[in-house]
């Protein structure tokens, strides 16, 4: 609705809103994050919550351990090709609505360890990625504003229409496919419904 | 079906005979911790079978967190190795980085200016406070004291985290040392500010003990828990505070006498009885000690350069050789084994690592006592999964 209306309704002690924008407002102020640490950048998202940066200003002060009870997943350091299965069953436990942060180089592209045999290139090969933060380790005010964002993300989000949330949408895929340990890699070596396989033209 | 026979079909396909005997009849419980589990420090996975709470045996599971450092630093020259050094415990990145510099200097038989190695002293411990600091407040999260105690630790350390950004442009990934010296200068700013962090150091290790010490659920839970016997720990290679907690003088700084830690005055602890109160307590008292030793260099760092003046940067090739250089990390003994052929880049690197062989012990520790304490029993050992797996 009109914003100077608001303004001037909100002077006369009449408080409007929508209800999409009481559900959204209400859904991203408590967004709980995933108590799952994967390497270096876990450090960074533990120092996040601490006294200095206090991610609880922005209602995620309470790490789950259970993914059950988590909206978010801090997928913070190097995946390896031994533990993406458990991170994609995870991903797969957690009840909708579930927004995934990839934090650091490592869980966006494989970082430094890139050349090596046993680091997934990006977890987005398997589940969708809502933000991507970059750094080796991402600073902790670079968490927060990746969290800042996905907090915009799901404000802009509608209750019907094409840029509702996913698990508004009957069609949208609630499960997605553990990879297996194959001969040489993980088989599949990536979902291509979430992430098509690029085309290299020479 | 007999007793017996039941015992034996419980303990076929073990990996060892049983220590703990499994008692009565009744079916072992089988529990996989991890890999995603809140209390391993990362992703490790613990196979524990429980006669009720009892564990009868652990089967630690490696590998999660297995990143290929030793190939990719085969591939690579020497000094492009030196910022994922900083990857292998990620607590503690400067003396990663002393080590691996350390053995580099061994083999190619470069010098370090005095200067460099007081900066060096004074990097490493302070890397040692904040790790013993964040260790006890992991170890208290796990024992139930959600958050306070590791918010007091983390504060801590994001003042000595400042010092290391200021002088080596990140807080946690330093990539400071350099073979022969030091990447860049200390200033006198600097120095200041960290006389300052220094000196507010006691007081926070006054109020921590306050917190901790005398605390009767502390001592309940950690006091005759998870005994390491001297004799086992010299046979299984453990070195650091879980080797000094078990009553052994060990510390490579006065053993081997590397860098300038021979100028230095300060004590070693020594735990008594080998528990997780022990290893707590000597990490306490090393904060305390290394104190004294940054007071000390401090006061006596010298003007200087920080570089050796004949230390090749580019093209920097060794002789054919083999090396091995270690020091006291927070964690035990970090060592680096190295052999040239001669070329750019290593023919072998290999990293000691002390949180994988002080883990080793964990099985011995934990047979026999609750599944609650494994966890303890566990964060005391103190390791970084980054070091396990490499």
């Amino acid at each position: 609705m009109d914003q100077q209306l608001k303004i001037e309704l909100g002077k006369q002690g009449v408080f409007v809103t929508t209800i999409e924008e009481l559900y959204n407002w209400g859904r991203r102020s408590s967004v709980w994050p995933m108590q799952f640490g994967l390497a270096c950048c876990a450090i960074e998202m533990i120092a996040t919550t601490m006294a200095r940066y206090d991610m609880a200003r922005f209602g995620a002060e309470v790490f789950r351990p259970s993914p059950r009870q988590a909206d978010l997943m801090i997928v913070s350091g190097t995946v390896t090709k031994k533990m993406a299965p458990q991170v994609v069953r995870l991903y797969n436990q957690m009840a909708e609505p579930r927004y995934v942060i990839a934090m650091g180089a490592c869980a966006i592209s494989g970082g430094p360890f890139k050349q090596g045999y046993n680091v997934l290139k990006g977890i987005d090969r398997y589940i969708p990625v809502d933000v991507h933060i970059p750094g080796c380790p991402p600073r902790p005010e670079a968490l927060l504003q990746a969290f800042i964002t996905l907090q915009k993300k799901i404000d802009g989000q509608h209750l019907t229409g094409e840029d509702r949330p996913r698990f508004l949408d009957p069609n949208a895929q609630g499960e997605f496919s553990v990879p297996d340990q194959g001969e040489h890699d993980l088989e599949p070596t990536s979902n291509t419904g979430v992430w098509p396989v690029p085309i290299t033209i020479r | 079906m007999s007793l017996a026979e039941t015992k034996s079909e419980k303990v076929a396909g073990w990996n060892r005979p049983p220590v703990v005997e499994p008692d009565g009849e009744g079916e072992l419980l089988e529990v996989a911790m991890g890999p995603h589990h809140p209390s391993t420090h990362g992703v490790f996975r613990m196979d524990v079978a429980l006669d009720g709470e009892r564990v009868i045996r652990l089967k630690p599971v490696f590998g999660y967190l297995h990143r290929n450092h030793e190939k990719i630093a085969e591939g690579a020259s020497y000094l492009a190795s030196m910022p994922y050094t900083d990857r292998l415990d990620y607590f503690c990145s400067l003396t990663n980085n002393w080590a691996y510099a350390l053995a580099v200097e061994k083999l190619s038989g470069q010098e370090v200016p005095e200067r460099a190695e007081y900066i060096r002293v004074i990097l490493a411990e302070l890397t040692r406070i904040q790790n013993h600091a964040s260790t006890i407040g992991f170890l208290l999260q796990e024992m139930g004291a959600s958050g306070t105690p590791l918010m007091y630790a983390f504060r801590e350390r994001e003042k000595i985290l400042d010092l290391f950004e200021s002088l080596t442009g990140s807080r946690m990934m330093c990539n400071y040392m350099r073979f022969g010296g030091c990447r860049v200068d200390v200033s006198t700013a600097w120095l200041d500010a960290t006389r300052k962090v220094v000196a507010g150091l006691p007081g926070f290790i006054d109020e921590f003990e306050a917190l901790l010490t005398a605390n009767e659920i502390l001592m309940a839970r950690c006091q005759g828990v998870g005994i390491l016997k001297p004799d086992l720990a010299v046979n299984a290679g453990i070195s650091g505070p879980m080797l000094r907690g078990s009553g052994v003088n060990y510390d490579i700084r006065k053993v081997d006498h590397y860098g300038i830690y021979d100028r230095f005055k300060f004590r070693v602890p020594l735990g008594d009885h080998g528990d997780i109160y022990d290893r707590y307590m000597v990490r306490v008292l090393e904060m305390r000690e290394s104190i004294i030793i940054l007071d000390q260099a401090l006061r006596d760092i010298p003007a200087g350069p920080i570089m050796d003046p004949k230390a090749k940067i580019r093209g920097f090739r060794p002789k054919p050789g083999e090396a091995y250089g270690r020091i006291e990390a927070p964690k035990g003994e970090l060592g680096f084994y190295l052999i040239s052929d001669g070329g750019p880049n290593p023919y072998r690197y290999r990293v000691r690592p002390p949180s994988l062989i002080n883990l080793t012990v964990l099985e011995d520790m934990c047979l026999g006592q609750n599944v609650a304490d494994v966890v303890l029993i566990f964060g005391s050992v103190d390791i970084v999964l980054g070091e396990v797996d490499r």
